[in-house]
């Protein structure tokens, strides 16, 4: 019986849900009580889609290995077609925005199913190009779909009143989005796509299906930057073209790539540290996309450099050693 | 028929500087296998060169020209030695996230000094228009014409003849057995760079020459129509790039020119269409070489 309680309060998913919680709980009393300033609690659910942003790109660029480069078209579709259902519907906001969720989800879902289907053949570079292309073709394609706002935006979307049920509905997301993704990972499906990270070809010569597997991380990749899309465009209020640029999926990649690629913890600290950084560096704002170009020159070349390499190897040994002989103390 | 004939010279302008764009992207991406995201931000960086020059300290124009093209040269060589040449044999992921970072650098840094504002030149080569029966035409349009023509003729003699061209075509085709031939790869590799960056600032002067203007994301707009062209044309491809460039200058004309008003916000977008229907239906382009995979 004991033994049993310990292993119920020990497991992954009792730790994760009461950090989520407790975490929900500081956040939404520091916002309750006024503490937060209000640029700090519009910062709280721009983190939100941020995260749920760079997490579905870590799925395609971590997880997958391809390098996409237009994530803001699934994002803006998501947006676009998710705050249309809710500005032109008549229902009370709290169907609007699980409505505008599911309805902004399954749209970019379908792009990101179609999209992918049509770029089986491609890899790397080309991928890459292909993708940031379509980005921005979306984008233009957006500005003469008749009831989007053309470049003035789609203005109008509702939005939650108070603050704490802003952030409260957009930290939902994110938490189911962060479970979402871990089952995936750990799950057989997400052990197949990272094989064919590591080696499309062994993964083939074992029986993986590269062609179904890949579709299917853009197309869950894409239902999840289309939520994103909703929840930024219920926290904006309005959405322009403008907002889905290229330079969003720039920012994504950032993200990903700060929090090494392939991690879900990771991507989490990085973007949060990202979409704060211009309030920590208040005054610094010239210099903040000055500081993302070397960040992400200066990984890659952190990355690429033997010593370091060594060295990460040695670090990674020593944590290893440490987490395992703490996890025997606890067992016992 | 006026209208017809003058957005035909329109595209064939535009086209000429992709296609001298193109192919700095073709050459490099044939040679060192990656993409050179920065390689538009190097012709922003040039006509920046051609405003200092000219705007802040009144040089003569064809010292002004020299500059920017040696600017652009040495740009390019810097670059590739301080960031891509540590990622030599790294997962192709990691160069181009440098490459986009560069990009990115180059662009902020001149967001820095020269503010977002759009910057006009001071009548960089303004050549007036001569008369052809009822029709102007631009001087300046022939220039481009010309230069793009000339450049393209040179540097297929230079890649065919010379004995640094073939060592480009044999790195191109297998960096090892190239070295094992005797041939200096990281140096080939550099020269590449050198000569793409060069003609990035003839590029520059083009463009500044057509367009009188330049702010910071000048370069990286006209950088990825100009991949686009490269890839239109086929990767790798000295005269892919010249007609991959020339098709896309003149169906941007032709769509700015003849679309309706309500439609005109998609021009920007017909370029990403093309190249996505381009590399879905035929991955090598017009004239590019295709692939094999081997295990």
């Amino acid at each position: 019986m004991k033994s049993n309680l310990r292993k119920i309060f020990a497991s992954r998913v009792f730790i994760g849900g009461a950090a989520a919680i407790a975490i929900w709980g500081v956040l939404a009393l520091l916002i309750a009580a006024g503490i937060f300033s209000r640029s700090m609690q519009s910062l709280l659910i721009q983190i939100c889609y941020y995260v749920t942003l760079a997490l579905s790109l870590d799925l395609v660029v971590g997880y997958l290995g391809d390098l996409s480069l237009g994530h803001a078209a699934f994002y803006a579709v998501g947006a676009y077609s998710g705050c249309a259902f809710a500005v032109y519907t008549n229902l009370p906001l709290a169907l609007k925005f699980i409505g505008g969720l599911l309805v902004g989800g399954i749209c970019a879902a379908i792009v990101g199913f179609l999209i992918s289907c049509a770029i089986l053949k491609l890899r790397g570079d080309y991928l890459a190009i292909v993708t940031l292309a379509f980005g921005e073709f979306v984008r233009s394609i957006v500005k003469i779909i008749p009831g989007l706002g053309g470049t003035k935006g789609l203005l109008g979307i509702p939005s939650f009143d108070s603050r704490v049920v802003g952030f409260t509905a957009s930290y939902i997301v994110l938490v189911l989005v962060i479970v979402a993704i871990y089952n995936f990972t750990h799950s057989r499906h997400g052990r197949t796509v990272t094989a064919i990270r590591d080696n499309a070809i062994a993964a083939e010569s074992v029986g993986i299906n590269i062609k179904r597997t890949k579709v299917l991380v853009f197309t869950i990749s894409a239902f999840i930057a289309g939520l994103a899309g909703v929840v930024s465009g219920f926290y904006k209020t309005s959405i322009t073209p403008g907002d889905f640029d290229y330079n969003v999926s720039i920012e994504a990649l950032v993200m990903v790539v700060l929090g090494g690629m392939g991690s879900i913890r990771g991507t989490v600290i990085a973007s949060a540290i990202i979409v704060l950084l211009p309030e920590l560096l208040r005054g610094m704002d010239e210099y903040r996309m000055l500081i993302y170009a070397i960040v992400l020159i200066a990984m890659m070349m952190i990355k690429a450099s033997p010593k370091c390499r060594a060295l990460k190897e040695k670090l990674d040994g020593k944590i290893n050693g440490f987490r395992s002989r703490f996890t025997r103390k606890r067992a016992k | 028929m006026q209208m017809l004939i003058s957005t035909l010279i329109d595209g064939l302008n535009l086209g000429s500087v992709y296609a001298l764009v193109a192919l700095g992207y073709s050459m490099v991406y044939g040679i060192a296998k990656m993409l050179n995201f920065a390689h538009g931000d190097v012709i922003m960086v040039g006509i920046y060169s051609i405003f200092v020059c000219l705007n802040m300290n009144s040089l003569p124009v064809p010292v002004t020209m020299l500059i920017c093209v040696a600017v652009c040269a040495v740009l390019g060589f810097t670059v590739e030695k301080l960031a891509y040449k540590p990622l030599r044999g790294s997962p192709s992921l990691s160069v181009l996230i440098t490459a986009i970072g560069v990009s990115y650098l180059l662009q902020n840094l001149a967001l820095l000094f020269f503010k977002s504002e759009r910057r006009f030149l001071q009548n960089f080569l303004q050549l007036g228009s001569i008369q052809i029966g009822s029709f102007e035409l631009p001087v300046i349009s022939l220039v481009i014409w010309g230069t793009t023509l000339v450049i393209m003729i040179v540097l297929n003699l230079l890649i065919k003849y010379t004995s640094m061209g073939r060592a480009m075509l044999a790195v191109s085709e297998d960096k090892g057995a190239a070295q094992l031939m005797g041939v200096n790869v990281n140096r080939t590799i550099s020269i590449t760079f050198v000569i793409g960056s060069a003609l990035a600032g003839v590029a520059a002067i083009l463009y500044a020459a057509k367009y009188q203007n330049v702010d910071p994301y000048t370069g990286s707009v006209f950088g990825i129509k100009a991949f686009a062209a490269a890839v239109f044309g086929g990767i790798g491809s000295i005269p892919g790039a010249m007609i991959g460039g020339l098709s896309l200058g003149l169906i941007e004309a032709l769509t700015i020119g003849f679309l309706p008003e309500s439609l005109s916000a998609v021009s920007d977008g017909i370029a990403y269409a093309l190249l996505v229907l381009m590399l879905i239906l035929k991955p090598s382009g017009l004239l590019g070489k295709k692939k094999v995979e081997k295990v």
